[in-house]
């Protein structure tokens, strides 16, 4: 560095023709082609960023050639500078050329050797799952809300006022007895474990006033021993619908708009006389199935039926200015139909592998 | 019950061409419930025909007697030979008349019949008994054609064993007795095809005479407001009851026993009124029906003695004397338990040649609680059960009395008793119009009126009488007719006009109503609560808990196996009357239990890793424990009385909890697993409170003991400073009581003492750089984290912006009992970029503050 500075410090006046051998077209077509072949040689671009201070830092033979320019004669310093600036460009552009393919070689290198197996196991932690009769109450309940029903909840533990006599199921209805329904202790508590969801229905007919358009999903009881189609604890939804010129009709209409909803455009209800203490007319219905694993089918489905006007005096409403309808069904019969379910222990025990192919989408 | 085309077409004029198929279609289309229509031509394929037996070889040396027959069946068998046919059973004898199958022919089942070696001999063919033959259930022998049938050797047997029938089988909706006889479906059926009917219910009887035939005093009119009765006399003990009555009571499934109690079990089938046949000879005295005294003892005809108690009603023979004191002098001793079943001193044997026939009418709510009471569902009690017509028993007394003097000789008594309390119906008042505006059909008075007329309604059209008596439904709009209408005897179910409605639209048709979609008002969409419970469900799911529903039935003795102690309100549970297993009598008080339970039963399966929740209710009785006031259905009950009505239930919370065992996060290609412990239970509890939208500054966790929780491993999770649940590992006492995998973790929360989350305020933002600060505080170990961040944000002021635990470190130059807590503070201005002196002060602030509260000690420092 030193004697380069110093080399630099005084004029060359006397021409000396040693001192600028630098510019020497020759000189500077070598290291041109010095260059191109040192980056040429260069495998990463790391190495060719090693070989920039030889070729285009300030002691490569271009560099050190622009600076003897100030030695030269006038006339010849143009040409000169014409000269260094060309091979100065050349190892440029060289430099840069070799860089970009470097560069680009070296990311699709990257790309190669950064290959993982993207079939290896993703999630670390197992995945959970909502119970399908969880999901389904669900999907039924906001099919209803979307009709602008509500939601009414009571309790599990009820009055056998409300489970029964309200609903005009008489102190001598072989449903009430202890070979049906669950009592809470003593046998004459006057509480028993619900027997159906309808018990809300009379809640909510105590205490709000008509238009009333209710569903009311939950748990129920009965004393069945758990069997492959019986269970002593199961779910309900029912729905309840009180105003004015409520008819058979709108029931009907209804069930229907539900069974598409939940069984696709094919699906339509099929109604038969029936017999339940807390409507009159009453009716069983059956469900058109198109999707069932045995084939396209009649299912019977739930209850339903027109009010009876006893139970609206009960619960406070005028069965002369108030009509009204109600329908139910089991939500554990429905996820097994729909689903194929064999064996309603399945929906009971809590078996993990079950519920977990039910994951927990909409 | 179960009944033949044949019978049915008696009564109705049912098309030739009817198929099974419309059959049913029609049946449930009226309601009926119907279990099967078998047209039995279909069911034997092949040659059946008779056959009558000429020699018979008793087989010996196998494991039961065997019988080798020559059974003549004509020319049937295409020789005119007799067929060779083994047999097992020994109810025949040489010259009697059987039902052969001979081979090619195929039995239900698809059991085809083939000639075969077998017991030593060629065997070609099968004598058949009715059971095999799909005819009922007596598969007591084969099939022996009575005296009277006029059936040759070579005979197609089909028509001859009822094998050319279609047979109906009908269960019953509870509130139509009617219905449960060929009678009513005969009636039902000619509503479906519109065809005639001849009701045998209103077939002419003789009236009771003067004269008694038997002496009866009915002491509870209440209990039975109707008793008839006549005596035959001289009756053939020995005559068989006809082919004809055999074949259609094997139809129904009842055994034919005796020609008078197949006479009565026939009428009952035939009009559906149960009947009972006394031998008159083994009654030694009047008749008395009364109520039975408790304790009073009676043998029925099932051979069960019973204990009777007063709410009874009994027949009881006068002649007698009763050994119970409180039963009276002249009460007599009880021979039948009144409409439910005989019993077997009085009954009809082998010797009885005098009759006497009884045909009553029943309370049916009586009926129903003996039945329930002594378990006895007879065919009798069915239909008391489910109401029976009263205007029947002289009709079947006299039909049965025909029957058996046709069949089995004797003379009928003159005198007829018929003991009649029996108030008629009630008319009912209905605007004409209400059966359309009930069920959306235009049905026009006219058409309301013949609906009712048909099923045997008397319809009269009165205005006048409606104005004096609007009833419940009020007088029609628009001064439209209203009718009144007096049911007839045999639908004691028809009582309201809502009754009425439903017979219309019944008969007219359910398929004809149509489909209109009502227009709810506006809704306001899920509650809060609904909404909360949906995101913490969803959100437990997405962690990966698997949700459970667990029955809430548990076992005394789970809270000593949580180890609760003996003050805990978790010990104080609902107690079933009638729990389904005496194991688990009472509710679930905490969630664990049963899901415990349910991590047990998984683990028995083979899962080693699981994690669970259930969302759900618990019970918690109320402290003073009355019952609940009486309330009628006349009117809405008060709210006062609702009120208290209510403050009997039990509390009944919805509570969350999880549980864990194995790994939370399975080792896999990524490195080791990591085991679920006690944070995870805590995370679940935070992150609980997180979906229901609670803000993390009003989560306090603080360290607790708390049963079944791990006394140095349980967190009590508070909300605003009152608790709402536990979060921590399982005791491990806890643990080896009930079998549980090593540090299984648990969490329960009590959803609905979760508040309502709060409309949130949004943060301001800074665009200034923060200025972030790691301190490392030197603390006891036993000073909770939760307070040393406390007591730095309060120490920190308004700039500090978050902090984050991000080391935990305890070391031998720390000290025993000393751990080092790194911190990373970040700190930030709404309105500058701060400066390094206004950073440092307050985190000099913050550590201040901690080493007031808690002497902590700037590490490194």
């Amino acid at each position: 560095m030193r004697e380069c500075l110093y080399a630099m410090s005084y004029r060359n006046d006397p021409y000396d023709p040693k001192q600028v051998a630098l510019l020497d077209p020759a000189a500077l077509a070598e290291a041109v082609a010095t260059a191109e072949a040192a980056f040429a040689a260069a495998a990463s671009p790391d190495e060719l960023t090693a070989l920039r201070p030889a070729h285009l830092g300030d002691r490569a033979p271009a560099s050190l050639a622009r600076r003897e320019i100030g030695a030269l004669p006038p006339a010849a310093k143009a040409d000169a500078g014409k000269r260094v600036n060309e091979a100065r460009r050349s190892i440029e552009s060289a430099y840069a050329a070799r860089a970009q393919v470097l560069e680009r070689e070296q990311a699709e290198r990257m790309l190669v050797e950064e290959r993982v197996d993207v079939t290896l196991p993703a999630a670390r932690r197992p995945a959970g799952a909502r119970h399908p009769v969880s999901t389904l109450m669900e999907q039924i309940t906001d099919f209803f809300v979307g009709m602008g029903y509500e939601v009414a909840e009571g309790p599990e533990v009820e009055l056998e006022w409300t489970n029964f006599d309200a609903l005009n199921i008489l102190p001598d209805h072989p449903a009430r007895g202890l070979m049906d329904t669950f009592h809470v202790a003593p046998e004459h508590s006057g509480m028993v474990l619900r027997t159906h969801t309808s018990p809300v229905q009379a809640r909510t007919m105590l205490t709000r006033t008509p238009p009333i358009y209710v569903i009311c999903p939950g748990r129920v009881y009965r004393t069945d021993e758990l069997d492959a189609t019986h269970a002593p604890v199961f779910h309900q939804v029912e729905g309840l619908v009180v105003d004015r010129g409520i008819t058979m009709a709108h029931l009907r209409g209804t069930l229907d708009h539900f069974a598409r909803a939940m069984f696709g455009p094919q699906a339509r209800t099929r109604f038969r006389p029936h017999y339940f203490p807390f409507t009159e007319p009453s009716a069983e219905f059956d469900v058109w199935f198109p999707e069932h694993r045995k084939g396209a089918q009649w299912v019977e489905w739930g209850g339903c039926g027109m009010v009876n006007p006893r139970v609206l005096r009960a619960c406070g409403i005028d069965p002369e200015v108030y009509s009204g309808f109600a329908f139910g069904m089991g939500i554990d019969r429905t996820v097994m139909f729909r689903h194929g379910v064999g064996d309603m222990r399945d929906l009971v025990e809590g078996d993990v592998r079950f519920t977990r192919a039910f994951g927990y989408g909409a | 019950m179960r009944v033949s085309v044949s019978w049915l077409r008696e009564y109705v004029d049912l098309p030739a061409d009817l198929t099974p198929a419309d059959l049913e279609q029609s049946l449930v289309g009226l309601g009926l419930e119907v279990e099967s229509v078998v047209d039995l031509a279909g069911t034997v394929t092949g040659p059946l025909v008779v056959g009558e037996v000429r020699e018979i070889e008793e087989l010996t040396g196998f494991k039961k007697p065997i019988r080798f027959c020559r059974v003549d069946v004509g020319d049937a068998n295409g020789t005119g030979e007799l067929q060779e046919i083994v047999c097992g059973a020994r109810n025949f004898a040489v010259g009697d008349r059987v039902v052969v199958i001979l081979p090619g022919g195929v039995l239900p089942g698809d059991f085809a019949i083939g000639a075969r070696r077998t017991y030593g001999r060629n065997s070609k063919g099968m004598i058949c008994s009715a059971k095999e033959l799909g005819l009922g259930d007596d598969h007591g022998g084969i099939i022996v054609l009575p005296d009277s049938s006029p059936a040759k050797p070579g005979d197609d047997a089909r028509p001859v064993v009822g094998l050319d029938d279609v047979v109906v089988e009908v269960e019953l909706t509870p509130d139509r007795g009617y219905q449960m006889s060929v009678r009513g479906i005969a009636r039902e059926l000619s509503h479906a095809f519109g065809v005639p009917f001849r009701d045998p219910g209103l077939a002419s009887a003789p009236a009771g005479t003067e004269a008694p035939a038997y002496p009866v005093e009915v002491r509870d009119p209440v209990g039975c407001d109707r008793f008839a009765a006549r005596m035959v006399r001289g009756v053939n003990p020995a005559a068989p009851s006809p082919a004809w009555m055999v074949q259609r009571l094997t139809t129904a499934g009842i055994r034919s026993l005796s020609l008078p109690v197949d006479i009565t079990n026939y009428v009952m089938l035939e009009l559906g009124q149960p009947m009972h046949a006394f031998d008159a000879d083994r009654i030694t005295g009047s008749l008395v029906v009364r109520r039975a005294v408790a304790g009073e003892r009676l043998t029925t005809l099932d051979g069960v003695a019973r204990t009777l108690v007063a709410e009874d009603m009994v027949i009881c023979d006068a002649g007698l004397s009763n050994s119970t004191p409180a039963a009276g002098a002249d009460a007599g001793v009880p021979i039948s338990l009144a409409a439910v079943m005989g019993g077997e001193s009085s009954e009809v044997v082998a010797e009885t040649s005098t009759v006497l026939f009884e045909a009553a009418h029943w309370d049916p709510v009586m009926v129903g609680r003996t039945a329930r009471r002594h378990r006895l569902f007879s065919a009798a009690a069915k239909r008391w059960e489910r109401g029976v017509d009263p205007a029947l028993p002289l009709v079947a007394i006299d039909r049965a009395v025909q029957l058996l003097v046709e069949h089995g000789g004797g003379a009928a008594g003159a005198e007829i008793l018929d003991i009649d309390h029996v108030s008629s119906p009630t008319p009912v008042v209905m605007p004409a119009d209400l059966p359309a505006r009930r069920v959306g059909v235009a049905y026009s008075p006219d058409r309301v009126a013949a609906l009712l007329t048909e099923v045997g309604c008397t319809v009269v059209t009165g205005p006048d009488r409606l104005a004096a008596d609007p009833g419940e439904v009020g007088v029609a709009a628009g001064g439209a007719v209203s009718f009144l209408v007096t049911p007839p005897s045999w639908r004691p179910d028809l009582t309201d006009p809502a009754d009425l409605v439903e017979e219309v639209v019944r008969l007219d048709g359910y398929d004809r109503v149509p489909a209109v979609l009502p227009v709810a008002p506006a809704g306001r969409g899920l509650t809060w609560q609904q909404r909360r419970q949906r995101a913490v469900a969803r959100m437990l799911a997405d962690q990966g808990y698997v949700e459970v529903l667990s029955a809430p039935f548990v076992a005394v003795e789970l809270a000593d196996q949580l180890g609760l102690p003996a003050d805990d309100a978790r010990r104080r549970a609902v107690r079933l009357a009638n729990p389904l297993s005496e194991q688990e009598p009472v509710l679930r008080t905490t969630l664990l239990g049963p899901l415990l339970g349910v991590l047990r039963r998984n683990l028995g399966r083979g899962q080693r890793d699981l994690a669970l929740y259930e969302i759900g209710t618990v019970f918690h009785p109320r402290a003073a424990v009355g019952t609940p006031p009486t309330m009628g259905v006349e009117h809405r009950p008060s709210d006062a009385e609702l009120a208290a009505a209510d403050a009997v239930l039990p509390e009944q919370p919805r509570h969350v909890a999880v549980v864990l065992a194995g790994e939370v996060e399975p080792g896999g290609w990524w490195g080791e697993g990591r085991p679920a412990g006690w944070a995870d239970a805590v995370a679940a509890a935070r992150a609980v409170l997180a979906a229901a939208g609670i803000p993390e500054d009003r989560v306090a966790v603080r360290a607790v003991e708390q049963a079944p929780w791990h006394p140095g491993r349980c967190a009590r999770l508070v909300v605003d400073g009152a608790a709402v649940g536990y979060a921590g590992e399982l005791h491990p006492a806890v643990i080896a009581e009930l079998e549980l995998p090593r540090r299984t973790a648990a969490m329960e929360l009590d959803l609905d003492a979760v508040p309502a989350a709060p409309v949130r305020q949004a943060p301001v933002l800074s665009s200034f750089p923060p200025a972030l600060i790691d301190v490392a505080l030197v603390v006891d170990v036993d000073v909770p984290v939760a307070e040393v961040q406390g007591a730095l944000v309060a120490g920190a002021g308004a700039l500090l912006e978050s902090v984050r635990l991000f080391d935990v470190y305890a070391g031998e130059q720390l000290g025993a009992g000393r751990r080092s807590l790194a911190y990373k503070l970040t700190f930030r201005a709404p309105d500058r970029t701060l400066t390094v002196e206004e950073a440092v002060a307050a985190r000099d602030a913050a550590v201040a503050c901690v080493a007031e509260r808690f002497g902590a000690t700037l590490r490194g420092v």
